[in-house]
């Protein structure tokens, strides 16, 4: 990876050391990768064949999956079905032939983008205090920046059941519960230490005469930031916003408490979806494959500024 | 260059937010949250009827049982605006009267000529009162409810196995009508092969997080003269929770878990009970009547496969009673129109509906019909079974009584942990300090 | 005096071996000289990249009086200006809680019951949650599972970091395959992992008797009292193992080649090295790691809540369920506040040794 120290053994390690090293990882990413693999193929069974006993690797794919996942259905009886109009898409098809029929269009979707708009909210809003603030600690003398700082990475050390509790009872007197706002400004609290912590090590890194060297050419400070410190804090912006959204993306627990029908995210309505008997395998497998992609290709494309993320939040503290 | 198109983008996304807005304004809606199961579904389609006489449009927000408890208590306890009518629990009357959280409906009842007496007394007492005895009523008794069994007639009906059960225990194979016969029948079926698959002997309810295993162990503990207190000392339990014979139930509980259950089912309710009995795994499931409908209408073993029996009794009879009672969120924004709904709702042609439907009415129009018994193979199981419920408590504090009752028994029954006597004591224990700090009791 | 300065800057750019340089281009000292000095064209090499770029119309469109006045703005101004919304935000959403929380924990305040009277308990509450026997099953339980799953995603994440530091063909692809468990959501994990772990129709007991030949419904991981803890730790180890690799990785890569040149050069053994160098320059590292995955395990609530809701009975109950339990079911909300602030004082009493311990290993 660019930038970071490569050569740190005159001697490579050897060809036998290699060999080993690849069969090792490899094996285990295989093994890992397994219990992934078999939900996304989950995802594509008919119902009957995601409970089969025992467990079916070879199987005939079904849409089910994702037509339970975002649809609702009812069930009736097969002579209301047979005066029905024909039916009208793939997902309509399915349900007929299991006597059901399609009702609605489920809450995956509305709880998918809420998901969006909380995660990236939160995500850019932490980002944001997170390199001013990070700036300030950085270049200025405050009084008591250490305690300050410190108090900043406790606040990530009460359980977020604790936290629920008096935040429950606030929002519910001004009126925050169950609103998106509410959520984003939950989670840009709980990741704007992690955000400023590690914005902190980035930009300590930049060597202040870029910026001396602006104010004595005429620039501000305030232009001194935005032109010498932001282009340079790039990448650990990009790493710092990665670990947010992934938190924001992926939490329950505050989820689950603060919020039921307007702002409630996926990670709450996922596991509980429910087929006609027992939990909706497919349609879970099919939830949970969805709501992984996005990050997957967030991480992917951005996965050099993850490795440096992790790198200075570590040196630095 | 910058400004037109920026103008033009405030006024864009200003209009879509006037426009979402506004579309709220327009249509009438209600909200109804209940959980998620055959019921609710049911009731998706009886509510048409309501909105082709009112116009007004329904909304349903439905939450599978093991969270249901959960979410719609927050939902009461946060004064959140999601359900306008609520199908809530009968332990929840306790503490949502006592909250203000639910609509007393007693004036309105008066106005609008609904009479309690219509509807079936233990299901008024379960249901609809707080304090418990007095004519304060906080809900329509919407859906009456107790456990039952459902068995598997077609294997009941084999020769062969009749055969070889009489042989064994010298008595016909049939629905056992005692704990005691009930446990042989169950030890029969367990580990046989029945059409090439291993079969178990019966399913009963284990979860550990909301309800489910409470659920279950009372259905032996009431035959087994289990009491919650003293009839003549309100919050006295000693000797009543723990009497001999209620600490026989629970070790016969725990021993029909051991023997005669399907394994790897620690945690399971409502719905893995309807896997394991449409799956062919097991000869007789406990359940909620309100999954029979669904069950006897079932492909695989419904119809003539399917049969049904009223819970054993042993020393004397008790069922759990389940059900619910539809009232109006003290929140809602649209307590008119929720009053409306309950107002169609108590009209006894749509209580034959739902009934039809497969809701399990509570009103004695349909209840005390003559036809009521031949209309569904389990009609008459439910109407013996409403005669002899027993509710757990359902007091405010009912949550954490739950609970602690919940802990205790899975505790002794699933994780192996004390005696059954050790459970039930630490469960007064447990249950008198609740009552403490309710002021309730010394 | 100009060429001084850069001559100073350009030394202090190569002295720290263990920094990263900057990516952009920007960052990078210029060569060549210009009519206006070699400092000033480093500058406007730097801050100049595009004289029509948005940032220069921002500073040129900025009205005359404005911008007199932001340029005004003193240092102290702007120092405040950055950091008090984010002081705001935790002052109201983290601070303010807290100490509401601390004062909810000595009264008997229920939250369902917003009318009851409240009365003040003293230290009641925290007298109830330090002597219930079931919140030290919770504090033991919350224990087993941070002790195995810390020592096996330490002991697999070094492991793996220092394989793929051997830097094999594809070693990059192979790194981002690994992490993927880490991005998903622990509560979706814990509910899928649920059904890999039924034992009739789940995949888990039939790839270990397909292994082991041990056959698959003899056992059961969650509802065996013996087996469910194990399957928290599993579970927990499948999903963070890749954490403490990429930061073992970090520490691994941080190393100085010339260190190791010395080395070779005195001869000394793969093993020695290993020994001699690596760890110890890895291990503030791995203690960094040790700590992240510490705090984060001992608040984990819903990866466990989904995979066996505490169960068999309370075997795998950990403290954040009995938490939840405690504020959200039985709605004691002066007791579980006093049980809250327990649960901070343990982690934060915890955290700040292991901190000074870590401070002075890398102080070495």
């Amino acid at each position: 990876m660019p930038g970071i120290s490569h050569a740190h053994s005159v001697v490579e390690p050897s060809a036998t050391a290699k060999h080993i090293a690849t069969v090792l990882v490899v094996l285990y990413a295989l093994v890992t990768m397994v219990p992934l693999v078999w939900i996304f193929l989950t995802g594509f069974k008919s119902g009957p064949d995601s409970i089969a006993y025992p467990p079916k690797v070879v199987f005939t794919p079904s849409a089910e999956g994702y037509c339970n996942l975002f649809t609702t259905r009812s069930r009736q009886t097969p002579e209301y079905i047979g005066q029905l109009p024909p039916s009208s898409g793939v997902c309509d098809s399915l349900a007929r032939a299991s006597n059901m029929v399609v009702v609605g269009s489920s809450n995956y979707r509305p709880r998918f983008i809420n998901s969006l708009v909380i995660a990236f909210g939160s995500t850019a809003l932490s980002v944001l205090l997170g390199v001013t603030a990070a700036y300030a600690f950085s270049r200025f003398k405050v009084p008591l920046k250490d305690d300050l700082l410190f108090f900043i990475l406790s606040t990530r050390m009460m359980p977020p059941i604790a936290v629920a509790i008096p935040i429950y009872l606030m929002y519910r007197e001004v009126g925050l519960s169950d609103t998106r706002l509410g959520m984003i400004l939950l989670y840009t609290a709980v990741n704007v230490s992690l955000a400023v912590w590690l914005l902190k090590g980035f930009i300590d890194e930049i060597p202040r005469e870029y910026e001396e060297a602006a104010l004595i050419d005429g620039y501000t400070r305030l232009q001194a930031f935005f032109k010498v410190v932001l282009p340079q804090a790039t990448t650990g912006i990009v790493a710092t916003a990665i670990f947010c959204l992934i938190f924001a993306w992926n939490e329950y627990a505050f989820a689950v408490l603060l919020t039921s029908g307007e702002a409630q995210t996926a990670p709450p309505f996922i596991p509980i979806i429910i087929g006609e008997g027992g939990q909706d395998w497919p349609a879970v497998a099919a939830g949970t494959t969805l709501f992984l992609l996005p990050i997957l290709v967030f991480t992917v494309l951005l996965r050099r500024h993850l490795l440096r993320g992790i790198t200075f939040g570590a040196i630095r503290k | 260059m910058t400004k037109p198109i920026a103008l033009a983008g405030t006024i864009a996304v200003a209009a879509m937010l006037a426009c979402a807005s506004s579309a709220h304004a327009q249509t009438k809606q209600l909200t109804l949250c209940w959980a998620a199961w055959d019921p609710a579904n049911a009731l998706v389609e009886l509510s048409k009827d309501f909105t082709a006489k009112t116009g007004v449009q329904m909304k349903f927000e439905f939450v599978p049982w093991p969270n249901f408890a959960d979410r719609m208590l927050n939902e009461l306890n946060s004064k959140g605006k999601l359900c306008d009518l609520m199908i809530g629990d009968s332990q929840w009357i306790g503490g949502a009267a006592e909250s203000g959280q639910y609509v007393k409906l007693n004036d309105f009842f008066a106005k609008e000529g609904i009479k309690m007496s219509d509807f079936m007394p233990a299901t008024v007492l379960g249901y609809s009162e707080w304090p418990k005895g007095t004519p304060n009523y906080w809900a329509l008794p919407a859906m009456g409810d107790s456990v039952g069994w459902a068995y598997r007639k077609d294997w009941f009906s084999r020769p062969e196995i009749q055969a070889e059960f009489k042989k064994k225990y010298n008595r016909d194979l049939a629905p056992p009508k005692t704990w005691d016969e009930f446990k042989q029948v169950a030890e029969f079926f367990q580990n046989r092969t029945i059409d090439g698959k291993k079969v178990y002997g019966a399913y009963i309810f284990t979860e550990r997080g909301s309800e489910g295993i409470t659920m279950g162990v009372t259905n032996v503990l009431y035959p087994f003269n289990f009491k919650y207190q003293d009839p003549k000392k309100p919050y006295s339990m000693d000797g009543f929770v723990n009497s001999a014979s209620s600490i026989k139930g629970l070790e016969f509980y725990k021993a029909l878990y051991k023997c005669c259950t399907p394994p790897g089912l620690t945690n399971a309710y409502m719905q893995e009970g309807l896997d394991a009995f449409k799956s062919g795994q097991v000869a007789m499931m406990m359940n909620w009547f309100a999954f029979f409908p669904g069950l006897y209408k079932d492909p695989n073993v419904g119809g003539d496969k399917i049969g049904f029996f009223v819970n054993p009794s042993e020393n004397t009879k008790g069922v759990q009673l389940g059900g619910q009672g539809i009232s109006v969120v003290a929140a809602s924004p649209n307590r008119n129109e929720a009053l409306q709904y309950i107002k169609w709702f108590a009209a006894p042609e749509v209580q034959k509906k739902w009934w039809a439907l497969g809701g399990y009415s509570c009103h004695k129009a349909v209840l005390q019909d003559p036809g009521f018994v031949k209309s569904a193979p389990f009609a008459r199981q439910f109407l013996d079974s409403m005669d002899m419920v027993v509710d757990f408590w359902a007091e405010p504090s009912y949550a954490q009584l739950m609970l602690a009752m919940q802990k205790r028994t899975h505790d002794y029954v699933v994780a192996d942990k004390g005696t059954a006597k050790e459970a039930l004591d630490a469960l007064i224990v447990d249950w008198r300090k609740i009552f403490k700090d309710d002021g309730k009791a010394k | 005096m100009r060429s001084s300065s850069t001559g100073g800057r350009s030394s202090r750019t190569t002295e720290r071996p263990n920094s990263v340089r900057p990516l952009t281009a920007a960052g990078t000292p210029p060569r060549g000289a210009s009519p206006r000095g070699i400092q000033a064209t480093a500058l406007s090499n730097m801050t100049t990249r595009d004289p029509n770029g948005l940032l220069e119309q921002a500073v040129r469109a900025t009205p005359e009086p404005l911008a007199r006045r932001v340029r005004g703005l003193s240092d102290r101004t702007i120092a405040w200006l950055f950091i008090a919304p984010t002081m705001a935000l935790l002052l109201a959403i983290n601070i303010f809680p807290l100490l509401w929380t601390i004062r909810l924990s000595f009264t008997n305040y229920r939250a369902n019951r917003p009318n009851a009277p409240v009365t003040g308990v003293s230290i009641d509450n925290y007298v109830s949650v330090l002597t219930d026997p079931d919140v030290w099953a919770a504090m033991q339980a919350t224990a087993h599972f941070l002790f195995w799953t810390i020592l096996l995603e330490t002991v697999l994440g070094f492991a793996l970091a220092w394989l793929i530091d051997r830097r094999f063909r594809g070693h990059g692809f192979w790194t981002t395959v690994i992490l993927i468990p880490m991005m998903l959501s622990p509560a979706v994990v814990g509910n899928f992992w649920s059904f890999l772990y039924q034992p009739q129709i789940g995949l888990f007991n039939y790839a270990v008797g397909f292994l082991t030949g041990i056959p698959p419904s003899s056992f059961e991981m969650i509802g065996s009292v013996k087996l469910a803890p194990w399957s928290i730790i599993i579970v927990d180890t499948w999903m963070w193992t890749p954490y403490v690799m990429l930061i073992c990785l970090a520490g691994l890569r941080s190393i100085p080649g010339y260190l190791y040149e010395a080395a070779e050069v005195d001869r000394a053994s793969q093993w020695r090295q290993f020994w001699s160098i690596t760890l110890p320059m890895a291990l503030p590292f791995i203690m960094l790691a040790v700590l992240f995955r510490g705090i984060e395990n001992f608040k984990m609530f819903d990866m466990v809540n989904l995979l066996t809701s505490g169960g068999p009975g309370s075997t795998t109950e950990v403290a954040s369920i009995t938490l939840k339990r405690e504020a959200f079911e039985k709605w004691r909300t002066g007791y579980s506040s006093a049980f809250a602030i327990v649960l901070f004082v343990t982690v934060f009493g915890l955290a700040s040794i292991y901190v000074k311990a870590l401070n002075r290993v890398k102080g070495r």
